[in-house]
């Protein structure tokens, strides 16, 4: 890692904490984005403004950025609709039925040394690992 | 309404954070997970310093506060046990993230610059999320199901193997069947 990757890769890691904290500070809530947005697909009233201004925070913070810097944006791996959509499909399915993603599981999660959370963490890392090896070292590098 | 305000920017901070993080690329994610290969490790030090960060803050704000400034209390979940769909929730969560190399909060930050790509994943994401509630509610009709009649499920076997069909084939319907997440604290492990 050059210098300003790390440095990029440290003020991200800042910035993802602080969200973290101020989530729970504030609200009371664990930063889970799986969960707060699957919450927003069936709406319980009283549970869904702040989970849509959550979302549209995050859409509009990634829109500025995008305006400012769209490098951080480049979509740098090859990969087909299909294949992208049926990796979305798992991801959603996956989170849902395991209760959490890596802000909810691999930030807050492991910040509280919760036992499902390291197991969770450690597994979907090495589901990851063997799905990325898979990819580039047994398909070709694009799927 | 200020909680709305508030909930807002703290989505707004987690967008810079991903973006700036680098992990609002794909390529980074799956240079970090493809470890044998051209191994880029700067979403470790991401993740680190995440968790560094909020480690802390978390400790602060139990030890010193009752309470979150804005809501009635720390909603922080209770149960502890490793169960079947955590473990495999993870490892389809997992591969599908390996695969595209994104994840919903990234993803959605991302949806910002407009890419198709992201488009196809956060609708397919949702899809995935829908489709488990459907298979969610089914599988708790079953287990209601096989609860409610006693008479069509052969006798529990002396130990039972929480979680695997009884040798007759019926299927011994157990908390760990149950839809949704009530709070059972006994380990399940098949």
């Amino acid at each position: 890692m050059d210098t300003s990757t790390v440095l990029y890769s440290i003020l991200g890691g800042l910035l993802v904490g602080l969200g973290a904290a101020a989530m729970m500070f504030m609200s009371g809530r664990i930063a889970g984005m799986s969960g707060i947005f699957s919450g927003l697909l069936k709406p319980k009233p009283g549970d869904f403004g702040w989970r849509l201004s959550f979302a549209l925070g995050i859409l509009a913070g990634g829109a500025l950025l995008f305006a400012l810097r769209p490098d951080l944006f480049t979509f740098g791996v090859s990969r087909s609709l299909p294949a992208i959509a049926i990796a979305g499909a798992l991801v959603g399915f996956g989170a849902r039925l395991g209760s959490g993603c890596t802000s909810g599981h691999g930030v807050c999660g492991v910040a509280r040394l919760g036992p499902r959370s390291l197991v969770a963490t450690a597994t979907f890392m090495a589901s990851g690992a063997l799905a990325a090896f898979l990819v580039n070292h047994v398909l070709g590098g694009s799927i | 309404m200020l909680a709305h305000i508030v909930t807002f920017a703290i989505g707004m901070v987690f967008a810079l954070g991903f973006g700036l993080g680098g992990v609002a690329d794909p390529a980074t994610i799956v240079g970090f997970l493809d470890f044998l290969g051209d191994w880029n490790p700067s979403v470790a030090l991401v993740m680190v310093t995440a968790v560094a960060v909020t480690s802390v803050a978390y400790r602060l704000m139990f030890r010193h506060r009752t309470k979150p400034v804005l809501a009635t209390r720390f909603a922080v979940p209770t149960r502890r046990d490793i169960d079947r769909r955590l473990v495999l929730g993870a490892v389809v969560f997992g591969f599908g993230w390996g695969l595209a190399g994104l994840c919903p909060g990234p993803a959605l930050a991302a949806l910002g610059s407009g890419s198709l790509p992201v488009v196809v994943f956060l609708a397919a994401m949702v899809g995935g999320m829908l489709a488990f509630g459907t298979w969610d509610r089914a599988s708790a009709r079953r287990a209601a199901a096989a609860k409610a009649e006693p008479a069509s499920v052969t006798p529990a076997p002396s130990v039972v193997e929480r979680g695997r069909p009884a040798a007759s084939g019926a299927r011994v319907a157990t908390r760990a069947r149950r839809g949704g997440s009530a709070g059972a604290a006994e380990l399940v492990l098949s």
